[in-house]
């Protein structure tokens, strides 16, 4: 134990003008009958133009939750913002009014959803839902709407779009229906876009299509996105920088390269070492001892400790504060050095 | 000892088998326990229920007053005089007397046996059929879904007076008793299509589950699937319709004794009461809320009742 | 817990065999007079073999038929046509008694933790219920104790019987459910995407633990996953389907370092691998499109739609799934090779 007053600090400086999009010491619970669940404990990080976050966290990590209070679209009741402060371009989102957020809401920050086929409006075709969002919001014509939806079908890559505007969201295969989902969120031209679980619902193949088409469109729109995601896999090849979610903290930050080559926080650790890999043979798989832990009774000190292998006395009594590693990563963990340097190995 | 190290020793233990999840108790090798049954804990569970015990304490409040009515009134409630026609209050009339000039709360006491038999014995008969015919139609679809499905759509088609009208009407001359099981036999025949439409979707519901893939390939009957996997799963909506239809049965005996096809007197009925009162609502209002309030209060127990039963057999609620 | 008694348990026999097993959905008009107007071909001529003590896993796409054909070993679903056996039985003649002694050889562990256990249940009569279908499977009194046993081979806590199912997490219902499979003494065991529904730190301990078992008790698995990495993990010999056939069948390494069919190399290459430098270096091929309806599927080869080495002949004649000379295992293609640098 060497250091432990460290203050949480950026993986990357602050751009002149300020990040993008940042939340900072995001405190959420959900107040239920059966008590107090503390969903996001103290969650920062940020986000710059055309650069990809990835938020990884197994069921329950609140990297759903965070991004649900990003849109506004928590629901309240149960869920309840207790403190903190969600920057778009230096306003703080949290006081503004509904219809400020509303105009930020699809506009500024699009969002996209794991099961495409109940985002849609199964009774309407997919152009009059695509088209309907210019309509209402940018006061487009008919035509014009109609114009741009074909567009907008075009650049999301689906086949024949102008004959495909009359068909209702059941004709399409899940992964031309998450197209579709793509190509509403991009209808007004969003700035940052969250794509929740994009492809979790999809076959392999299509999977990789997908993740294909949403880097493509990254680059081509320079749009910044966050992609929340439980597949170390599917974020390893798209992420610029990865922040691993763990009972609704961050507990480890860091460039996709170096989080993989060596992980920081023995949950991440544990994470990678648990996944079977197709390009590795005969590989023993190590777990990660017991469960993911109740929100409403979240383990003292270290939220890990229960199930860590670095546990020490300290991880029991001591919350652990964000640990800078010289590369400009973050660890939640007393040990972090430790890990890194028994990963590196 | 620290909170760490219980932690770990206790991890230690279940991590023998690469780890089950909750950390074992420290009394992990202590006596079995007594199995325990869905029917015990939801026994566990009602014992501890305020809501069950005033229901209940209702239920057999109005099962103790058609049982025996004498106990709650001295009145004869077929002691009436004209000359008492809407008087208020005197002796043991409490609520005072009807356009007959019968005491009002000795009718509503001495209808409670006609009224509960007709409305619990059509909700338990209709109930019967429901499931059988629910049950069978869900489970086994096909052709067997197919015929009893029509004859659901069929005998829900018949309006309930005219069927009524036609099967009542020749036992106008017969006996009381007689009477009163025709118009149960008649609400139960022509009132369980809703309960059986219910359970039906219910029991499809429940059969998709993979639970009732796993019995089957366990080698489990039809008759095993139905009753253990299916039955405790699909039950609960029809407790909510039966419940309901149990007050509906009580107002239709009213309707069904109204048209003079249902119960006569000498035989009381809230039904028939509620609706005389009904006649005569202005010159005095006691007579139809006395026997309303009862009808009510009936019903609202049943409906408690169901609600407590069936939130007891769901694990989940606990 | 002991095997049950045979005269035979040779390890690398074959306990299982499947020959040209077909299942046809028919896609039907009219409630009362149906009329049959196509057919979905889920399943359309499938054969393997399942030695004793391996895992043969299988792998594809949605709609591929992996599950439709796990539900016709396991009788859920009757098969339009084919043939299996186990241990020499015929699987799809039997019935009635002759069909319940079948099923105690073989159990299935099913992908949805949360539907797959009632929940009125407790979980000691879950796992007891086999018991009570089959009281000749445990001595008078000892069904209690049996099942913490069984608790207590899956891992879990002897003393839980008494909890209803809602009261564990996705990865104890899992087990509870391996319980359950494993009460008989089965022999071989149907694994239907055992582990897809879990967390990844969940996942882990699921599938060591399935391993671990096997080796216990000697089991056959059956392992059924669209997750390429986990049945490589797990499989001793994988079967790659496409739209209701096996078009390659072979050991690990056959599938996973000499792969010969491009429907294989495709799916191969689209895993994502959790490591962003390895990824550089793999050739990812992209298939464009998605699979057709199996309701309709493409004449000669399926994959011809969605192949770059289509020809004219992969749409006359369909290429059977038969020794290759690129790699000495069973390929469905043409023109089967293996992939260059792969």
């Amino acid at each position: 134990m060497t250091q432990s007053a460290v203050r949480p600090t950026p993986a990357s400086p602050t751009p002149p003008g300020g990040h993008l999009l940042e939340v900072r010491d995001l405190h959420v619970e959900f107040r239920t009958t059966e008590g107090v669940a503390r969903v996001i404990n103290g969650v920062t990080y940020h986000l710059d133009a055309g650069e990809t976050l990835a938020v990884l966290g197994e069921s329950g990590s609140g990297k759903s939750v965070t991004a649900q209070a990003i849109m506004g679209i928590l629901d309240t009741p149960p869920a309840h913002v207790r403190s903190g402060q969600i920057l778009y371009q230096g306003r703080d989102l949290l006081t503004q009014s509904e219809e400020q957020r509303r105009q930020v809401r699809g506009k500024e920050i699009a969002m996209i959803f794991q099961d495409a086929l109940s985002a849609l409006n199964p009774v309407f075709p997919v152009g009059w839902q695509i088209g309907e969002t210019l309509r209402q919001r940018e006061g487009m014509s008919r035509a014009d709407a109609r114009r741009r939806t074909v567009e907008l079908m075009d650049l999301v890559k689906i086949p024949a779009a102008a004959k495909r505007l009359g068909d209702y969201p059941h004709q399409f295969s899940g992964g031309m229906r998450q197209r579709v989902m793509i190509a509403m969120a991009l209808a007004l031209d969003p700035k940052v876009l969250i794509a929740d679980e994009p492809t979790t619902a999809l076959d392999v193949t299509v999977q990789a299509q997908i993740m294909d088409l949403l880097a493509d469109l990254r680059r081509d729109l320079n749009m910044a996105m966050i992609l929340i995601t439980h597949d170390l896999g599917v974020v390893a090849g798209v992420a610029d920088r990865i922040a691993v979610m763990y009972a609704g903290r961050i507990v480890e930050h860091a460039d996709v390269r170096s989080l993989y080559r060596a992980p920081a926080h023995p949950y991440t650790k544990g994470l990678l070492e648990s996944i079977p890999r197709l390009d590795v043979r005969g590989q023993a798989l190590s777990t990660i001892k017991g469960l993911p832990p109740n929100l409403m009774r979240i383990p003292s000190g270290c939220p890990f400790h229960p199930r860590c292998p670095y546990v020490q006395q300290v991880c029991v009594d001591v919350v652990p504060h964000d640990l800078v590693l010289g590369d400009g990563r973050t660890s939640a963990c007393h040990f972090a050095q430790e890990v890194r340097d028994d990963s590196a190995r | 000892m620290s909170d760490f190290e219980t932690v770990a020793a206790t991890e230690d233990q279940a991590a023998r088998r690469g780890v089950s999840g909750e950390p074992a108790t420290p009394d992990r090798i202590g006596a079995p326990q007594r199995a325990r049954s869905l029917a015990g804990d939801a026994w566990r569970d009602l014992r501890r229920n305020p809501i069950f015990w005033v229901s209940l304490a209702l239920v057999v409040l109005a099962a103790a007053m058609a049982a025996v009515p004498s106990l709650f009134t001295a009145n004869d409630p077929r002691d009436c005089l004209l000359s008492r026609q809407h008087a208020g209050p005197s002796g043991g009339a409490i609520f005072g007397y009807d356009f007959q000039g019968c005491d009002v709360y000795a009718r509503a006491v001495y209808g409670t046996r006609a009224s509960l038999l007709v409305g619990a014995l059509a909700a338990l008969a209709t109930g019967v059929i429901a499931l059988v015919v629910g049950m069978l139609a869900g489970y086994f679809g096909g052709w067997v879904d197919a015929v009893l499905s029509r004859v659901i759509d069929i005998v829900l088609g018949i309006p309930l007076l005219l069927a009524a009208i036609v099967l009542l009407k020749r036992l106008s001359t017969s006996s009381d008793n007689v009477r009163l099981f025709a118009v149960i036999f008649v609400l139960a025949v022509l009132g369980w299509t809703t309960a059986a439409r219910v359970i039906r979707s219910s029991v499809i519901t429940a059969k998709e589950q993979d639970y009732v893939s796993a019995a089957r390939m366990l080698g489990a009957r039809n008759g095993r699937i139905m009753w253990r996997h299916i039955l405790p799963n699909a039950l609960a909506p029809a407790i909510v319709v039966l419940t309901i239809a149990l007050g509906s049965f009580i107002a239709a005996e009213a309707t069904l004794s109204f048209l003079g096809i249902g119960l006569k007197a000498p035989t009381i009925s809230w039904g028939q009461d509620i609706d005389t009162g009904r006649i005569h609502m202005r010159e005095s209002a006691t007579p139809l809320i006395v026997p309303s309030a009862f009808l009510a209060l009936t019903v609202l127990a049943f409906i408690m009742l169901g609600d407590a039963i069936r939130d007891a057999f769901d694990p989940k609620l606990r | 817990m002991t095997a049950p008694a045979s005269p035979t348990k040779v390890r690398g026999e074959t306990i299982l065999s499947v020959d040209n097993v077909v299942k046809h959905f028919p896609i039907s008009r009219g409630v009362l007079f149906q009329k049959q107007i196509g057919a979905v071909k889920a399943v359309d001529g499938v054969s393997f073999e399942l030695r004793r003590g391996e895992t043969l896993g299988v792998v594809g796409e949605s709609g591929c038929g992996k599950s439709t054909l796990a539900r016709l070993l396991m009788r859920l679903e009757t098969p339009t046509s084919g043939r299996a056996t186990l241990e020499g039985r015929d699987l799809f003649k039997a019935s009635g008694s002759e069909l319940r002694r079948l099923r105690r050889n073989m159990q299935m562990v099913m992908q949805d933790p949360y539907t797959s256990l009632n929940p009125r249940m407790t979980v000691g009569d879950i796992i007891g219920e086999p018991f009570e279908i089959h009281p000749d499977a445990a001595p008078k009194g000892s069904k209690r104790k049996r099942v913490q046993e069984l608790l207590d081979v899956v891992g879990l806590n002897p003393e839980h019987v008494n909890r209803y199912p809602h009261q564990f997490s996705g990865g104890q219902r899992q087990r509870i459910g391996i319980a359950r499979a494993l009460a008989l003494r089965p022999e071989v065991i149907v694994c239907d995407e055992p582990v897809s529904a879990l967390d990844v730190s969940i996942q882990a301990q699921v599938i060591n633990l399935l391993e671990q078992l096997q080796d216990e008790f000697g089991l056959s698995y059956i392992f059924i996953a669209h997750d390429l990495s986990v049945v490589r993990h797990i499989s001793d010999r994988v079967a790659v389907m496409y739209l209701g056939k096996i078009v390659e069948i072979g050991t690990e390494e056959e599938i996973y370092e000499r792969a010969t069919h491009p429907y294989t190399q495709a799916l191969l290459s689209a895993v994502p691998v959790p490591d962003p430098e390895a990824r550089e270096d793999r050739g990812i091929i992209r298939l464009t499109g998605d699979v057709p309806s199996p309701a309709d599927p493409p004449s000669g080869c399926r994959f011809r739609t969605r192949c770059w080495k289509a020809q004219e002949v992969c749409a006359t004649q369909e290429p059977h799934t038969v020794l290759r000379a690129a790699d000495p295992h069973p390929s469905a293609c043409h023109f089967a090779e293996v992939r260059p640098g792969a």
